[in-house]
């Protein structure tokens, strides 16, 4: 990678459904290395923005950068690099936790596979549970079970969308440490939240999106919960709410 | 990628053995279909039988299909995983190959087990021309398979999507149909395979365009 290039990098994005213009033009740019908080209302355009960071989704214009190449060129070697979370767990209900870790396992071509099962199974406290199919795990245990297909293939770029939805409170600590790991290791980290009460110490990016638009992006630390809500409350126009 | 292909493959495999949900809708379908006509045509001239059987079959065939394709993207929407595959570094083309394979092989295990019932049932000989039965069954199975594997991703985002998937993807799927079908009479009635080369080919060359094109395609299909 060049480098002064960011991690991620985007230049005018831009994304429409027929008439309905979800991201106007959003352009930004993640360093290595950094936690980043992006906010906004639902129907923002946040879940939108990730889907076409993990190449779910294709922008109707506009460049998305991963550590300086054109993240569409080589689109494997991109999806090799990232892990995604959301509210839905990605996971085959009538496969075992092991089964569903190694298939995932095999699509990403990991060689020292079942090393890295045992590791992220032991890492969510579901090693001894780990051939017991999924359906008959408790929600909490699925979200688990979730956050260890996302780092079982060790991803440098982590997008989360509303990844505390729907966790316990297990589950929620064992998200915050493993995002508070990931700054440590020096991965980049991209969540999105309308949950302005968020606890997370290590945020040190702030985005705010309104109506498909970055209306905020700055870069800080030790932002509280107090700061966030008055950052959202100052750049999104309530009055539309 | 191959390795990748028979992991979903072997994915649905595992995934059927332990529910069964899939296999036992397609057969029970067909199953009901075949037995329900042999009361219909109970009384009518054999000739008239050689003539409608095959096509019943292929009828039997086709809405067990529909119901088996149905169910195998249903698998792919609970918790969302269609989008675990496409996060994975796996090409399309592959995810793809690995459904299409799936779907063949529940298609093709369903016809075997209710062709010797269907036999019994109306009275055929499968014994002389069962080899070349079985090459008509691979081909119209592989055709019906491949297109219907890419329309039921189509589907699958869409809300009316049980309605939707017959609606589109069986007008599509009528050559391969009216191929079987014909080959099909023609076999049961004793004719070799060299009289019906015009119709094998063009089943080949149904297969062969829409598994190419549908693997080319496929990466269209699922990013919105």
């Amino acid at each position: 990678m060049p480098e002064s290039a960011p991690h991620v990098g985007l230049t005018d994005i831009h994304k429409s459904f027929g008439h309905f213009t979800a991201l106007d033009r959003v352009a930004c740019s993640v360093a290595s290395g950094e936690v980043v908080a992006l906010f906004g209302r639902n129907g923002a355009g946040k879940t939108t923005l990730l889907k076409i960071l993990a190449l779910l989704m294709r922008p109707t214009s506009g460049d998305y950068q991963l550590q300086g190449e054109s993240a569409r060129r080589r689109p494997d070697r991109t999806r090799a690099q990232i892990g995604f979370i959301s509210h839905s767990t990605y996971l085959y209900a009538d496969l075992t936790a092991f089964e569903n870790l190694n298939f995932f396992g095999t699509l990403y071509d990991l060689s020292d596979r079942e090393d890295r099962i045992q590791r992220a199974l032991n890492d969510v406290k579901l090693w001894d549970r780990r051939n017991e199919r999924v359906r008959g795990f408790s929600r909490g245990m699925q979200q688990r079970l979730s956050l260890a297909r996302t780092f079982l293939h060790n991803p440098s770029l982590l997008l989360l969308d509303e990844p505390y939805t729907g966790l316990d409170p297990i589950a929620t600590d064992m998200l915050d440490r493993l995002i508070e790991r990931c700054q440590g290791e020096g991965r980049t980290v991209i969540l999105t939240t309308h949950n302005l009460d968020l606890r997370l110490r290590v945020v040190s990016h702030v985005l705010v999106l309104e109506k498909g638009n970055v209306v905020f992006d700055e870069r800080g630390t030790g932002f509280s919960p107090k700061q966030f809500t008055e950052i959202f409350r100052a750049h999104v126009d309530e009055a539309d709410e | 990628m191959f390795k990748k292909i028979l992991r979903i493959l072997w994915k649905d495999i595992v995934t059927e053995f332990r529910t069964r949900e899939l296999f036992s809708a397609m057969f029970v379908f067909a199953l009901l279909v075949v037995v329900v006509f042999n009361f219909a045509f109970e009384s009518a001239p054999r000739e008239s039988i050689l003539q409608a059987a095959p096509g019943l079959l292929w009828v039997a065939f086709t809405f067990s299909g529909v119901l088996g394709l149905n169910r195998s993207i249903a698998i792919e929407r609970e918790n969302m995983s269609i989008q675990a595959l496409m996060l994975a570094p796996v090409d399309r083309g592959g995810i793809y190959l690995g459904k299409m394979l799936g779907n063949f092989v529940f298609m093709m295990v369903s016809e075997l087990l209710i062709v010797p019932l269907f036999a019994v049932l109306y009275n055929f000989s499968f014994s002389a021309r069962f080899g070349q039965f079985l090459l008509i069954l691979v081909l119209g199975t592989l055709g019906f398979s491949a297109v219907g594997t890419i329309f039921s991703a189509i589907a699958v985002n869409t809300k009316m999507r049980d309605v939707l998937l017959p609606i589109l993807f069986l007008p599509v799927v009528v050559p391969v149909l009216i191929g079987a079908v014909e080959t099909s009479v023609r076999t049961l009635a004793g004719e070799p395979l060299r009289g019906m080369m015009d119709w094998v080919k063009i089943l080949i060359v149904f297969d062969v365009i829409f598994i190419t094109t549908s693997f080319l395609v496929f990466e269209f299909v699922l990013e919105e």
